[in-house]
């Protein structure tokens, strides 16, 4: 289980990563984190040339709010996620989202921008940035540019970045209020055990305002072959009042729109019946986050 | 073949040697520092007996590359022990309450638990489970591996307790003195 020869680069500026990557083309990936990337090599499913390490670049490990999103540096690892009041205060659906992703020892190497770039439809922040409806940004020898996440994912493992550009940051929408003031989101995970991959995932984010629903997106996990936005979910929701007929008429609609595959996780139709499951219980959770200040993220997966 | 010489400080040593460049880091201290306390157990990132402390923080070494610890510190289970052989509370304390029976997660899981302790020093029994939810043992069932990290996060708190106790008496002692 020893990974194909490769080059390793440790750039220190931007400017020198963006450099090797022009110069270095297809021939090269990128490192961040490296906890899918390495596994892919040591199995030689990926067997790069040269490996660009971007753990040296200043400058790409931040939370912060601003200009009405929540800002986040590509190489914040996702403990990071874990260890900040911030998340775990204000944006629920990523709080649940760091807490099951792989297991601690991953979260303390794995990185929020690898996770994005990576484009696994089984990875978790697919889901949850669909349902944010998060923007990337890109930085290329042209400059920067931004990428709605409705327009990221492209294929199976396929992004739509650029060969020579590199994922710099994650933007997610700032909530209007305080917790409990009418946005809510959760993230529902099933998976065999801790650390492995989801049998299905449902991401939720969504606004109550004066008992209506009036907003909301949802992500699923690994039940498609590029990560899924669940748009008849959302219009079962939208301009509805909350109520279990209508959380379970989601549900009903993710199973149908979901594509998921047969494998050791179980058959199809048991996927869809999960994926019907999970979404009816995580619309209500983010109903009672948004409409409740005691509902709030953190503590017991 | 890519390689270069790359210095990584283990345990407070430097050790340098020239690697190749898709060298990982459990290789690079199994084989190139010779430390075989860290153990491969799975080579699919998937039972954290090789986690070892990288500047501090917890990590499978079997998913990193030596090459990304170049002028970075590690810390790995034989650095644990004082040097006259005095255990580290979390040593100790799974020694006093069995926290173990074939061994081979072991280095793994006091590794995790010394971060985890780190991080929170008074974790509950929950946090403990969710702590090293990311170290795989086929023998325990945990429990014991739980009372282990709990003797030692209490031992480690009353040292704690008792140095600040003796500092707050120093400090007093001093004050007296002072006109």
């Amino acid at each position: 289980m020893i990974p194909g020869s490769f080059t390793y680069h440790a750039p220190t500026t931007m400017d020198d990563a963006l450099a090797l990557l022009g110069s270095l083309g297809e021939d090269a990936k990128i490192l961040a984190g490296g906890q899918s990337l390495i596994p892919a090599m040591r199995f030689r499913l990926a067997v790069p040339e040269h490996l660009i390490d971007i753990g040296g670049l200043e400058g790409l490990d931040y939370l912060r709010e601003e200009g009405g999103f929540l800002c986040i540096g590509a190489m914040t690892r996702e403990s990071a996620l874990d260890d900040s009041p911030l998340v775990q205060q204000r944006y629920p659906l990523l709080a649940d989202t760091a807490r099951v992703i792989a297991d601690p020892l991953v979260r303390n190497l794995a990185t929020v921008g690898g996770n994005i770039a990576h484009a696994d439809p089984a990875n978790d922040h697919p889901a949850t940035m669909l349902a944010y409806g998060a923007t990337v940004i890109a930085r290329g020898p042209r400059g920067e540019r931004t990428i709605a996440i409705d327009d990221f994912f492209t294929d199976l493992f396929e992004n739509a970045l650029a060969d020579d550009e590199i994922l710099t940051e994650v933007r997610i929408p700032q909530p209007h209020g305080q917790p409990g003031a009418g946005d809510g989101g959760a993230y529902l995970k099933i998976e065999r055990k801790v650390g492995d991959y989801a049998i299905s995932a449902v991401a939720v984010n969504l606004r109550v305002s004066a008992g209506i629903v009036t907003h909301a997106r949802i992500g699923l996990t690994n039940v498609s072959p590029v990560p899924l936005r669940a748009t008849g979910a959302e219009q079962a929701l939208i301009g509805k009042a909350p109520s279990d007929e209508v959380f379970e008429a989601a549900g009903q609609a993710a199973a149908g729109e979901c594509d998921p595959s047969p494998d050791l996780r179980g058959s199809v139709a048991y996927k869809r019946d999960l994926t019907r499951v999970l979404t009816k219980r995580a619309v209500g959770k983010a109903v009672e986050r948004a409409t409740s200040p005691e509902a709030q993220a953190g503590g017991a997966a | 073949m890519s390689s270069r010489s790359i210095t990584v400080t283990i345990n407070g040593e430097a050790v340098t040697r020239e690697v190749e460049d898709r060298t990982l880091l459990v290789h690079f201290v199994r084989e190139d520092a010779a430390l075989t306390g860290t153990h491969i157990g799975c080579d699919t990132t998937s039972c954290g007996a090789c986690t070892v402390l990288l500047e501090g923080v917890a990590v499978k070494s079997c998913t990193a590359f030596a090459v990304q610890a170049h002028g970075k510190s590690v810390e790995t289970i034989e650095g644990m022990a004082d040097a006259d052989g005095t255990l580290h509370p979390l040593q100790e304390g799974f020694w006093e309450k069995h926290g173990l029976q074939c061994g081979y997660c072991t280095p793994g899981m006091i590794m995790s638990a010394k971060h985890l302790l780190e991080k929170n020093p008074n974790p509950t029994e929950e946090e403990i489970r969710w702590g090293i939810s990311g170290n795989l043992c086929r023998c325990t069932g945990y429990n014991k591996i739980v009372e282990a990290i709990q003797y030692a996060a209490e031992k480690i708190n009353s040292q704690s307790a008792e140095n600040v106790g003796r500092n707050e008496d120093e400090a007093a002692a001093q004050q007296e003195v002072t006109p």
